[in-house]
């Protein structure tokens, strides 16, 4: 199946009820066409969606898929993954549930390095609770919960992943479409944690971080000579506040991902029908 | 004499003492004879009072006793800790040559036998093996042939190379040499038998049931009394190409361990009191994703950080409720140590057959007792394997929509839907911990809703039709007096029914390892003049759902479609039930 699949084959019958205009439509747009392009069809992809407006992509999308907990969709993906490696595993949230409820596992996915892709729509804003701060509003972000704004600097979850042992480090932004698709796809490529930050506006509670401040603010890394190999470059490019960058930040072209390192290279799935084989050893050993 | 015998060793944390007591404790069960082990310890890695207790007799030994007949004393405080439990014909092994111990005083009648432990050991080789000159000393006390202990110290030593085992086999004859030199004989004598026996714990148990029973991925996050199984499965579950995951906390573990079922993969995850709480907020997507898992909850003293490494039954309630809203679940609580090996198997079978979590509520008790078994008890030809509705690529078009669509959550008669693994062709669905409809997408649809909570709640109607949810029974059938009692104390009430009738007493007892469902035990209760139920715990957790059980039947009237009650309908609702015969409404 997999030779003539198209992008569309990784969509739903369910019409998304995100906002005229949000970012994740095109945000989901650009996975589905990288997990076309990589070779993936649905029956072999498995998407695990966070909850927010960004979780419902499980619904919008047609793979196996799993709609959890909110905070917990890396946890879900690292043990899909663990249990059968012949499946492309993607995991997709928002900024929330990847960096305020699920920070701990954020970390510890990075560091884990499992193959599979890590897909942020960070929009910088709580929108299906109707606009709170979120971990990457700005400090003087004003919100119904915030008035003064939330009086504390927003998290940098690249430097959050570099400082974490990240090996695929990426920032997209979802109205570019054909580079956002590109970016998405070398993280599914990429042997190890693939993460791409997505700027992916709320046209409905965030009238800061617009399309259009982001349109005005990006620079493409491909227009640079930034080169992702170099950790040095990377964290000069994550640490600088007052410019936004879009491509592959970082990449250790060495990544050996951690179910390799642990020698999971089958599924887990199959069973023999009794006790296995040489389960009487195991008895012995308590003489 | 006693034809069992309680032997113990004490010191402090880090001396150790674990390692010394399961050393003889093993050289016993190679001997043939029965041993049940049990440990006083607390939660640190050195310093305070820890100590290793062995019961051991020829016969089945099912509890422990408060008796010491042969106690190794480390410190003072181990004399002081074990004070009750000695009696005129005990012994207490020391080393008076240590400063600490100069001026130690035995209580009562006990004899002190005082062995220049370290001093002996120095001239075998090294002080560290001081612990050993004193096994020797014991088996010279007890009458138990050294040369048992010579098996035991191969296996503890092997790895470190030929000269340290014989540095410690030398070590435990200078022990043994000396008490006979210095004090001659004693009045224990240990029988041996053939019989070749295992030694292991419940949480061993629980590990390698769920290997046999196909478990391949396991996550957790280390906490007492639970990490046992967890290190038990670790390197062994990769012999069966599976792999143990420590997670950054118990939320990622439950979650994991749920993304591997997901995966098609027997999984698991085990934890205690503190970690089931963390992990309650996953149970209901495992249920309502219908989702086979089994949680492992070893229980140990709540609430909050509690009593780590006391014994309780107190997360019954936890198990049997936590979580917002309602699901179907099973929990099963093993009440012996070979029983957490069975019911382990069991509970795969169950979580898959019925695509729910399901709880396997062992505890502390259970976790640190070592106990001799047949290697037979653990027959892995017995080991039966139901993965439920699994169906392949052959078998999945019945299970499509009009258009072509994975229906993961069909609502099938009996409730179980079929069950696709991540992979097979035309199966790609979603299923989420929102409501769904039959192919698990979102929907608040009042009568999707009825029918997708009917459905989850069918399997336990199904399960009770299939599955033989009965208690273990002891003790005198006919008695007036019964006792019940759930989980680890089978053991302990076994014997106690041994005592009770000496005195005169005829109990019956029954032995209940299923929480939920569980045997109805209204015709035994009503047959019984005195009804006791035995647990470990302060507020009788059992004891409720057991009164619950045999109260007078109400009608009762429910909804749950996301609408509240409105005064008009419940008014009708009313009438309607007053109208109808109670049976009809259940």
């Amino acid at each position: 199946m997999s030779s003539d699949v198209r992008f569309t084959d990784f969509k739903s019958d369910k019409q998304p009820t995100w906002c005229p205009g949000c970012g994740d439509f095109g945000t989901m747009n650009g996975m589905m066409k990288a997990l076309a392009e990589t070779g993936n069809d649905p029956d072999n992809t498995f998407i695990v969606a966070g909850i927010g407006c960004s979780g419902k992509i499980g619904t919008y999308m047609h793979s196996y898929a799993l709609h959890g907990v909110h905070g917990r969709a890396l946890p879900v993906g690292i043990g899909v993954k663990m249990a059968n490696p012949d499946l492309e595993v993607m995991v997709s949230g928002g900024d929330g549930d990847g960096y305020s409820i699920g920070a701990g596992h954020f970390i510890h996915a990075v560091r884990r390095n499992v193959d599979m892709s890590y897909v942020v729509m960070d929009n910088r804003i709580y929108g299906l609770t109707k606009g709170q701060a979120s971990p990457t509003s700005r400090e003087d972000f004003e919100t119904s919960t915030s008035p003064d704004g939330p009086n504390q600097p927003p998290v940098n979850p690249k430097a959050l992943a570099l400082a974490s042992g990240a090996t695929f480090i990426a920032q997209s932004f979802s109205s570019n479409a054909q580079r956002h698709a590109e970016i998405v796809q070398k993280a599914v490529e990429h042997d190890g944690f693939g993460f791409v930050n997505v700027y992916s506006p709320c046209v409905t509670f965030n009238d800061v971080d617009t399309y259009d401040y982001f349109r005005d603010a990006i620079v493409d890394l491909d227009e640079t000579d930034h080169d992702p190999s170099d950790r040095d470059q990377a964290k000069d490019k994550i640490l600088e506040s007052e410019k936004e960058y879009m491509g592959v930040l970082y990449q250790d072209e060495d990544s050996v991902p951690f179910e390799e390192r642990e020698g999971v290279d089958e599924s887990m799935a199959e069973i023999p029908d009794g006790a296995p084989e040489g389960a009487m050893d195991l008895v012995r050993e308590f003489y | 004499m006693p034809e069992d015998l309680n032997w113990a060793i004490g010191g402090e944390a880090g001396d150790g003492i674990d390692s010394t007591g399961k050393i003889f404790a093993q050289a016993l069960s190679r001997a043939g004879r029965h041993v049940f082990t049990s440990k006083d310890f607390a939660s640190r890695i050195r310093g305070g009072y820890t100590a290793y207790k062995v019961r051991t007799s020829v016969d089945r030994v099912e509890s422990v006793v408060d008796r010491l007949d042969i106690l190794i004393a480390l410190t003072e405080r181990t004399i002081h800790e074990n004070e009750d439990e000695l009696h005129e014909d005990s012994v207490i092994i020391y080393d008076g040559e240590r400063s600490t111990m100069q001026d130690v005083e035995v209580p009562g009648d006990a004899t002190a036998l005082e062995v220049p432990l370290k001093r002996l050991a120095e001239d075998a080789g090294g002080a560290i093996m001081l612990n050993v000159v004193a096994l020797g000393a014991a088996c010279e006390v007890t009458g138990f042939p050294i040369e048992n202990l010579d098996e035991s110290l191969e296996k503890r030593f092997g790895d470190k190379g030929e000269a340290i085992v014989e540095n410690n086999k030398e070590a435990a004859r200078k022990g043994q040499h000396y008490v006979q030199e210095e004090y001659g004989e004693f009045d224990y004598d240990m029988e041996t038998t053939d019989e070749d026996y295992v030694l292991l714990n419940g949480d061993e148990a629980i590990g390698m049931g769920a290997i046999a029973a196909g478990c391949r991925f396991y996550a957790g996050y280390p906490i007492t009394p639970a990490t046992d199984v967890m290190e038990y499965m670790t390197g062994r579950v990769d012999q069966f190409g599976g792999k143990v995951v420590q997670a950054e906390d118990e939320l990622s573990a439950i979650n994991m361990a749920l993304g591997a079922a997901r995966a098609g993969a027997r999984a698991m995850t085990a934890t205690s009191g503190p970690g089931i709480d963390l992990m309650t907020e996953t149970f209901g997507l495992v249920a309502t994703s219908e989702t086979p898992l089994v949680i492992c909850d070893v229980m140990r003293s709540g609430p909050s950080t509690g009593m780590p490494t006391k014994q309780e039954q107190g997360d019954l309630n936890m198990t049997l409720y936590g979580g917002h809203g309602e699901i179907p679940r099973f929990v099963v609580a093993p009440t012996t140590v070979s029983e957490c090996f069975w019911k382990t198997v069991e509970a795969f079978n169950l979580a898959e057959k019925y695509q729910t979590p399901v709880f396997l509520v062992s505890d502390l008790a259970m976790a640190v007792t070592e106990q001799t078994f047949s290697p037979d008890t653990f027959d892995m030809d017995e080991v039966e394997i139901d993965r439920g509705k699994v169906v392949d690529e052959n078998e999945i078009n019945s299970w499509l929509d009009e258009k072509g669509r994975f229906q993961a959550h069909f609502a099938a008669a009996d409730g179980i839907s079929p069950r696709a693994f991540p992979g097979t062709t035309d199966g790609a669905h979603m299923t989420t911990g929102l409501e769904h409809d039959e192919l698990g997408r979102r929907t608040e649809d009042t009568d999707v809703r009825i029918e997708q909570v009917d459905k989850r709640q069918r399997k336990v109607e199904t399960a009770r039709e299939q599955e033989d949810f009965d208690y273990r029974e002891f003790g005198d059938p006919d008695a007036d007096t019964l006792v019940i009692s759930w989980g680890s104390n089978e053991g302990a009430l076994r014997e106690g029914l041994t005592l009770l009738e000496e005195d005169g007493y005829d109990v019956r007892f029954l032995s209940v390892p299923y929480i939920f469902p569980r045997p109805d035990l209204t015709e035994e209760i009503e047959a019984a003049e005195d009804v006791i139920v035995v647990e470990c715990n302060a507020t009788g957790q059992f004891a409720d759902v057991i009164e619950h059980d045999v109260l007078e039947r109400v009608q009762r009237i429910n909804k749950y479609n996301g609408v509240r009650f409105k005064a008009d309908e419940l008014a009708t609702e009313i009438k309607q039930t007053l109208d109808t015969p109670a049976e009809a409404t259940q």
